[in-house]
Formats: structure tokens, C-alpha cells, sequence
């Protein structure tokens, strides 16, 4: 099956590919596998059953390895719905690379629904970077809705980057965590809407064996009349440690509805957050107008400079 | 190359009072000299320099830079022209770094200038290059990097607001050295050094005192220094303890 050159952008967009990388990809356009392959130590295979989709296990020990599993929409108005499931070995160290890219030049809504369970097996260290990104007609509407279920177990580290900057107008993301005995998890988002998108984000970690640690990192920014919702609790069962924060810049007419929770289960689990909604400083603006930037410019340096 | 003709400028107190800051203003600034401005605090420094920059608006009177009148210009527009100010308290920003910054302010230097910049201002590239411009840098850093910012733009006029303000006394001799090699005697270029440092003082070709929002004094460092010590009375206004007059001995 050949990629175009349209799927390369997209590929490129949502998963910085300029070819077909080394090692194992996999890569779903419009609901099919296109792109197979397996390298020694990280195995693709299919999920049968009435949960079509796609199974990446990471042998344990695997070393500094990564797998490319991104999906494109191209077809105007597809709807796509897959279950992915992620097994890092043992003591493995890899990184994930997934991410969607939807392409819709219809009045149709192109809609990709992801299911995604990621297994983090004893200390074993998992990078995950999953990138959104939309374009197409101005009717059309780009929707994402993932849900992710994360285990990391005894003594793993897991590190989520969830970006979605350019596109997409209707996302609701939802993540389930549980975090075991000295496990360790940080979720990263970044997050740009416009005109009139939408997205929610809902993120639980159960931190549930002693010594487990979370953090959940947000930066968002809202223009236009975009809505953003961002909802981040943390269950402390045990001695442990969790943070949120949250930082977002509104503009225009957007509108930021930021919810923070901790919920704590035991007196020696240490449980804080932080989130902040405000406009971009004026002193800010007028440094960099300052340096001769345009105020459009200082306001561009600045947004990129938070969404980094 | 710089004048300032009967500045006057207010702010809001926000019970709908306006507070003059600037009384009238009268001062030229000589292409080729360099300037200090000092004065009691709260006296109006910082104001002055910020409507030189337009970031404040004057309600009365004429800013001209080279003979033009760029009272009406923008901060951007007057940036382009050649003005810089480095701020007595630089914001920070989240995300962005320092070469990012040294960036915006010098978009056509290179990195081995960014390199240079840093080490004139007493800081290792290799450790602060890459730091975020944000909450973690520690007051004196960040003002050696709004230094270094004004002097990579070399402008033909810059403003130094406090540029002493937070630096430790190892370093302070390195910027005052800063300041002589870029703007004493250098026929192409002006600077107005805001400081309350002694030492800066007679680096200077001339002093004015800014006081209460008024031209105090103006003179040689040492007809200054003198007028300082002898003869101004910094008048401390306490509301809870009325006037109280100090003699500076
Ligand atoms: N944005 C502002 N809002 C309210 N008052 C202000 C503002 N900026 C300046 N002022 C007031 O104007 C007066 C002059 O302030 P300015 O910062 O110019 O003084 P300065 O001479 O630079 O003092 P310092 O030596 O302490 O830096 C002060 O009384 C100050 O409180
Ligand atoms: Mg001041």
C-alpha cells in the first residue's frame, strides 16, 4: 500500500515521520492497517474479536526502542473506533509514538474514537507522545474522543505527552491511571483551541502502592470563542506522593472551566495542585513590544513559548 | 539627539484622582554622552524612562528623537527607531528561554554573540542558555540578562533602569566596565543610566537629579555629588509621622 504525499503531512504533523522509520510502525488510514511491521524485540499484531485494533508488546529488557503507531483520517467524514493495547516488558525502556491526524475536506464530520490501555510492566520505563492535529475545510469537523487506561506497575516510570494544538474541534479526552508500589507517573498536556472548538480533558490517578508518585502537568491556551474543560484528580490510597497543575491563557471570548481534585486515603499521602486561568501579562506584551516585536508577534512568542 | 519639552504625565489612583508623577519636564539628551539619573525613590525615574519608551503616555508636552516628534509612536515603533530600556523589574515568562529571548532582542546575531553577551554579563552560556526566562532565575541573574539584551540590540540610545539593582558587588565593577566600553565616548551612541550606585556615578558625563517629578539638579558627578551630600534635603513624606526632613551629612 502506498502513502501519499497528503499522508505524509499528515504523518509528519501528528508524529514528526518523514519516511517510514526504522523498527516497528504500524499505520491505520482510514481503519485499516496500511503500514505492518514488527523489529525483533517490539511485536505488532491484531486484536480480534468485536474489538478490532491493533496489540504492541514490548519484549521485557527491550533496550532504547521505538514504535510508530500513528492514525490518519483522509477520507472525508470517516469514523473510526480502534482498541489499542500497549504491554511494556519488564524492565524495559521504550518509547511510544502515536498520535492522529484527520484530513477532511468535506462538510462530514471525520470522528476517531481510540481505546487505548497501556501496561507498564515492573520497572520497566515507558515515553508516550501522542500528538492531535486536524485540517481541512472550514465546515468541516475534525472529532477525537481517547480514552487511555494506564497501569504502571511496582517500581515502573511512565511519561505521557499529550498535544493537540491545530484543528480539532471537538475532542473529549479521558485517561484512567493507577499507579503502584514506587511506580511513577507524569501526564504532560498541551492544548490550543479556536474559533468555536471544544475540548475536555478528564484525567483520574489512583496512586495505589506506597511510594507511588503522579504529576499532572496542563498548559492550555483558549482563543476565540473556543471552551476548554480540564479536570485533573488525584486518589492518594496510600503514602504517596501526587500534583497537579494547571496553567492557562485566555483570549477573546473563550471560556476556561479548570477543575483540580485531590482525594486522599491515607495520612501520609501528600496530595497538592496549582492552577492558574489569566490573560497574557501586559508587562510581558510591552517587553517584548520593547525588543520591537508587534504586539501580534510579542503575543505569538509568548503563546509558543508556553505551549513548548 | 534626544529632547523632552515640558513632560508632564499622570496615573490613576483608582478612586478616579489622577496623581501627577512627571511636572514639567525639560531635559536634551547630546548624541555621543552618557547620562545618569538619580534621585529619591518614587521621585519619578522610571516614569520618565518609560514615557521615553511609550509604554507610559505623557498628558502634555514633546518627546523628539533626532528632531521628530515620536510622541504618538508605539513601544514597537519606537523599539525600531532606537530606543531600548532595560526594565528595573523584568517580567518573566514561562516557556521561554534565554537564548530565545537574546533572540528576539538580537534576531540577526548568532549564537556565538549570544555566547559573548552572556560572559560580558558575568554569566557561563553553557549553564543558562536553555534556562527558562521564568520564576526559577534569581534576581541579579535576571537583570544580568536584560543587560545583555539592551547591549546586543545596540541602539543608539539605551536606558539602564537600576542596572546595579540585585547584582552582587563581584560583578557590579564588570557592568560599570560594560557601560564604559559601549557608551563613554562613543560618538554614535547615548545612554541614560538610572542608578542609585555611587560608583556609576562618575562614570558619567552628566547627572541629573529627578525629584518628586521635577528636574532637582543637574550637573558634572561631582557638582552633583556635592549637591547631594551638601545641600539636598530628601524630604520623606510619612502620612502617620508628618514631615520628616533628614540631612544627608
Ligand atoms: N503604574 C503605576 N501605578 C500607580 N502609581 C505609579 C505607577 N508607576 C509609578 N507610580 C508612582 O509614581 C511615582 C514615581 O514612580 P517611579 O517608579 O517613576 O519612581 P522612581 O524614581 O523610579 O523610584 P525608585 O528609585 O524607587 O525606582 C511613585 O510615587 C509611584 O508610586
Ligand atoms: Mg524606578
Amino acid at each position: 500500500m502506498k502513502l501519499n504525499n497528503l499522508d505524509m503531512d499528515l504523518l509528519n504533523s501528528v508524529a514528526g515521520m518523514h519516511g517510514i522509520p526504522k523498527g516497528a510502525v504500524n499505520i491505520r488510514r482510514d481503519g485499516e492497517a496500511v503500514i505492518r511491521q514488527s523489529s525483533s524485540n517490539i511485536i505488532l499484531s491484531s486484536l480480534t474479536g468485536n474489538k478490532p485494533g491493533l496489540k504492541v508488546e514490548i519484549k521485557p529488557g527491550t533496550r532504547n526502542e521505538t514504535v510508530h503507531v500513528p492514525v490518519i483520517l483522509t477520507q472525508p467524514g470517516f469514523q473510526d473506533k480502534v482498541y489499542n493495547t500497549f504491554i511494556v516488558g519488564e524492565d524495559a525502556d521504550a518509547t511510544i509514538i502515536a498520535g492522529c491526524g484527520i484530513h477532511n475536506n468535506s462538510h462530514a464530520s471525520s470522528r476517531h474514537d481510540g481505546i487505548h490501555e497501556i501496561i507498564i510492566r515492573r520497572g520497566a520505563r515507558l515515553k508516550y507522545i501522542e500528538k492531535h492535529y486536524g485540517e481541512g475545510g472550514e465546515k468541516a469537523q475534525n472529532i477525537l474522543n481517547p480514552t487511555t487506561i494506564i497501569t504502571v506497575e511496582k517500581g515502573a516510570v511512565a511519561e505521557l505527552e499529550m498535544v493537540q494544538i491545530k484543528g480539532v474541534d471537538d475532542t473529549i479526552r479521558s485517561t484512567k491511571a493507577y499507579v503502584h508500589e514506587k511506580g511513577n507517573l507524569k501526564i504532560v498536556e498541551r492544548l490550543l483551541t479556536q474559533g468555536e472548538q471544544r475540548a475536555e480533558s478528564d484525567i483520574e490517578i489512583y496512586i495505589e502502592g506506597d511510594g507511588g508518585a503522579a504529576q499532572v502537568l496542563s498548559r492550555s491556551v483558549a482563543q476565540e470563542n473556543s471552551y476548554q474543560l480540564f479536570r485533573a484528580a488525584l486518589i492518594g490510597k496510600t503514602a504517596c506522593l501526587g500534583h497537579v497543575e494547571c496553567d492557562a491563557i485566555i483570549m477573546d471570548n473563550a471560556r476556561i472551566k479548570s477543575i483540580p481534585e485531590l482525594m486522599a486515603e491515607d495520612a501520609e499521602a501528600v496530595l497538592t495542585h496549582e492552577a492558574a486561568i489569566g490573560k497574557i501579562a501586559g508587562e510581558q506584551l510591552i517587553k517584548l513590544m520593547s525588543l520591537g516585536l508587534t504586539e501580534k508577534e510579542a503575543v505569538d512568542a509568548i503563546l509558543e513559548g508556553f505551549l513548548k | 539627539m534626544l529632547k523632552l519639552e515640558n513632560i508632564w504625565m499622570q496615573i490613576s489612583n483608582g478612586n478616579g484622582e489622577n496623581k501627577e508623577i512627571l511636572k514639567g519636564i525639560n531635559l536634551e539628551f547630546e548624541q555621543g554622552k552618557l547620562y545618569a539619573i538619580t534621585g529619591p525613590n518614587g521621585g519619578g525615574k522610571t516614569s520618565l524612562a518609560k514615557v521615553i519608551m511609550g509604554i507610559y503616555q505623557h498628558s502634555q508636552g514633546s518627546i523628539y528623537l533626532h528632531g521628530e516628534e515620536i510622541g504618538d509612536l508605539s513601544v514597537t515603533e519606537r523599539a525600531r527607531k532606537g530606543i531600548a530600556y532595560a526594565f528595573q523589574q523584568p517580567p518573566r515568562f514561562k516557556g521561554l528561554t534565554i537564548k530565545d529571548m537574546l533572540n528576539i532582542a538580537a534576531p540577526q546575531a548568532e549564537s556565538m554573540q549570544y555566547r559573548k553577551y552572556l560572559r560580558d554579563v558575568g554569566l557561563c552560556p553553557e549553564d543558562y542558555l536553555d534556562r527558562d526566562l521564568g520564576p526559577g532565575l534569581s534576581g541579579g541573574e535576571i537583570k544580568r540578562i536584560e543587560m545583555a539584551q539592551l547591549l546586543m540590540r545596540d541602539t543608539a540610545l539605551a536606558i539602564f533602569d537600576e542596572p546595579e539593582a540585585g547584582v552582587d558587588l563581584w560583578t557590579i565593577q564588570k557592568l560599570i566596565g560594560l557601560i564604559v566600553t559601549s557608551y563613554r565616548n562613543n560618538p554614535a551612541k547615548t545612554a541614560i543610566v538610572i542608578t542609585h550606585n555611587e560608583k556609576i556615578l562618575p562614570i558619567c558625563d552628566e547627572v541629573i537629579v529627578l525629584e518628586e517629578g521635577t528636574v532637582a539638579g543637574r550637573g558634572t558627578p561631582s557638582d552633583i555629588w556635592h549637591l547631594i551630600k551638601d545641600d539636598i534635603e530628601c524630604k520623606v513624606r510619612n502620612k502617620c509621622q508628618g514631615e520628616v526632613t533628614y540631612e544627608i551629612k
